[in-house]
């Protein structure tokens, strides 16, 4: 996994609420696409026509917003299914990290698989963030996570919550396999002692062979 | 406080969230996060294959396969006949679950296996759930399987791999919620309708960050197929894990079933399952009451399930939404699905109906479907599939003859699978097109580019197809 220290770059504005996976990558895309294409099929329903051309109006389509680093969303942003093809889609037009009010869970999930950040922040400062990225698009956003700051151009820094083993597992690069395959004794020695506790979870029968 | 009587006062005082969730923690890892132990996992051909390419090419091995169970059923085609490989896109996916999970040792039910089927109708079906498993799918989803008291919920691929590797998986504790339904549902009104009038209250949103338990006097006495369906639409709330407690209706449905405990295991099992129940004295972080006793059939009006109201209700006005942020979302979901502020929702031609997913696809949905079928026909220019969740369910349905009553009336009768709920595999919903869907998401795009879909009940989908136009189920006479 790719760590994630800081990045730096303009803010794009797309404020709406709800935004779902299936917007950020439809599910026959999931299928049919290899891992590093994802990008090609962010947000496709957006950002294409229906001849297959790019809509000039979808904000990611425009500069300076086309391959920007730094994502701002509404609320509930990354809702709906589980796939993480949202995420590789994503990353695959640059974006690094999120700025909303909240995420849907399993997606936020993903991020942090993946050395992408969702900063978490009020609604309001949000709003504030994506009104100074309308009006100056070029100015550079930073999201620290060392600090735990987001800086706007010309602001004051804003810090941010996040949780500790998250913050780590980024900084570092480490995801989760990479954390619990360390574990793996810990794991065995459970397992035989939910053996005895729990006898029907780890031997299962299969009633249609006698 | 020690021996039987703390015992007991553990019991009492802790929710089934806390029941299930304690005693699968292998870790903790400080701030709220624990690393838990996994008890079935379940891969389908979408994000298993992608779980599985993703552990080999770590170079990690299956951990417990034996615990692992695969099926295929986003990608397949439900086209009588189909094989695993009778579409492009089910051949590139299909083999390669089959193959990847064959040499890794993982249990795999092919494409026309006489268990095959949504994964989440398999699961619950087999006895592969039961009361207290921590269970995990790359599907959101996956929090059906709460239906029976397991805690389910649905991850990514990388952590897919992360449970094949380990069989654990790392999740920081939720804030738990818990929803009563008081009352009980008239006539014409089920659990489909129940779960979309809690989603269009409390909002997209409104369990983030949240384990639910369904409980209340509509819950205890609901069959499971039931409180399968309630469960699966959790995370339309933003709640990753919705549960209701095990009671005998969960023990009489699971007895005998195929991968189930029997003998002394289901004994010492059984045990186990009665104490899970939440406590008298347990409390939740939040708890809403909603009384179902006079609830209308449901129907979505917009884009996200949020967007439900009653059948006799009418098209909302964006100017009338409760903040700005809203009012742009109702406008766009309007001029998508092609209706006016003010208009009602009942009357509006529907172009087609689809009868399936792992929300309304079991035995009991299609009865309900077939109960306002029998004796009517499909409207001239609507289009209706029933596609079963599983061979199981479908093979039930045609021994008591549904097919041929469906057949007759002018619907597809189809193979399981997830089909046009999320049109991975190719069956879409016509561009423009207007659905009444028994699935779970009326998002944009999500049947088919264009494709306008009203998520209802199953009866309610039946209703909108023998009239053509989306219908008061009630003035049909049918549907439960």
């Amino acid at each position: 996994m790719i760590p994630f220290t800081a990045v730096s770059g303009p803010a794009a504005p797309l404020m709406e609420e709800n935004v779902n996976t299936d917007v950020i990558v439809p599910a026959e895309r999931y299928i049919t696409a290899k891992r590093d294409e994802f990008g090609l099929h962010a947000f496709g329903p957006w950002r294409y026509r229906e001849d297959g051309s790019e809509n000039p109006d979808f904000l990611l389509n425009r500069s300076p917003w086309r391959g920007a680093p730094i994502l701002l969303a509404g609320r509930n942003f990354g809702c709906g299914s589980s796939r993480e093809g949202a995420v590789w889609a994503l990353n695959g037009i640059g974006i690094r990290a999120i700025i909303a009010p909240s995420f849907g869970g399993i997606f936020a999930s993903n991020c942090f698989q993946n050395g992408t950040l969702p900063v978490a922040l009020p609604a309001e400062t949000v709003e504030a963030f994506a009104a100074i990225a309308r009006a100056q698009p070029e100015a550079p956003f930073t999201v620290d996570l060392g600090r735990k700051v987001v800086m706007p151009p010309n602001g004051a820094p804003v810090p941010f919550e996040v949780d500790e083993l998250r913050r780590q597992s980024l900084l570092t690069g480490l995801d989760d396999i990479g954390m619990t395959v360390r574990r793996l004794p810990e794991i065995a020695a459970f397992q035989a002692a939910d053996r005895l506790a729990r006898p029907w979870v780890h031997d299962i029968t299969d009633g249609d062979i006698p | 406080m020690d021996g039987y009587a703390g015992a007991t006062l553990r019991i009492m005082t802790r929710t089934l969230f806390e029941k299930c969730w304690t005693p699968h923690v292998v870790a903790d890892l400080g701030g709220g996060y624990a690393l838990l132990h996994v008890d079935r996992s379940l891969l389908h051909d979408l994000s298993g294959a992608r779980g599985l390419a993703e552990l080999a090419g770590r170079g990690l091995k299956v951990l417990s396969p034996g615990l692992n169970f695969a099926v295929a059923d986003h990608a397949v085609s439900s086209a009588p006949g189909r094989t695993a490989v009778s579409t492009e896109i089910s051949a590139r996916l299909v083999p390669a679950l089959q193959q990847r999970a064959a040499e890794a040792g993982v249990r795999h039910f092919d494409v026309n296996d006489p268990e095959q089927g949504i994964v989440h109708v398999i699961g619950p079906e087999l006895g592969l759930t039961l009361p207290g498993l921590m269970i995990t799918c790359g599907d959101s989803h996956t929090s059906t399987h709460g239906g029976l008291g397991a805690l389910a919920f649905g991850i990514g691929s990388t952590e897919i791999a992360h449970v094949l590797a380990t069989q654990c998986i790392i999740q920081k504790a939720p804030h738990t919620m818990r929803v009563r339904f008081e009352g009980q549902v008239p006539p014409g009104v089920g659990p489909k309708d129940m779960i979309l009038h809690l989603i269009g209250t409390i909002g997209t949103a409104g369990g983030d960050g949240h384990a639910v338990e369904y409980a209340g006097p509509a819950i205890s006495m609901m069959p499971v197929e039931g409180r399968l369906t309630i469960c699966n639409m959790s995370i339309e709330f933003g709640a990753k894990m919705g549960q209701i407690a095990p009671d005998d209706t969960t023990y009489e449905y699971l007895a005998g079933r195929r991968f189930a405990p029997k003998g002394a295991a289901w004994d010492a099992a059984l045990a186990h399952w009665r104490t899970l129940p939440t406590g008298d004295g347990a409390g939740f972080d939040r708890e809403i009451a909603l009384d179902v006793s006079r609830l209308e059939p449901q129907i979505t009006w917009g884009t996200s399930p949020e967007h439900a109201c009653g059948i006799t209700g009418r098209v909302p006005d964006p100017a009338a939404a409760p903040d700005a942020s809203r009012r742009e979302a109702w406008a766009a979901a309007l001029d998508y699905m092609g209706l006016t502020p003010g208009m009602p929702l009942e009357g509006l031609k529907v172009d087609h109906v689809f009868i399936g997913s792992c929300t309304n696809a079991r035995l009991s949905d299609l009865r309900a479907a077939a109960a306002v079928v029998k004796g009517r026909r499909v409207a001239a220019g609507t289009c209706a599939w029933v596609v079963p969740g599983s061979q199981a369910v479908k093979r039930a349905a045609e021994a008591e003859g549904l097919d041929a009553l469906f057949r007759a009336a002018g619907f597809e009768w189809r193979e399981p699978g997830c089909s046009q709920c999320v049109a991975a595999n190719g069956e879409r919903v016509a561009p423009g097109a207007r659905a009444v869907s028994t699935t779970n998401r009326n998002f944009v795009g999500r049947q088919g580019p264009r494709a306008r879909t009203h998520l209802a009940s199953p009866a309610m989908a039946a209703a909108a197809a023998v009239t053509g136009q989306i219908t008061d189920v009630r003035k049909l006479g049918g549907g439960t």
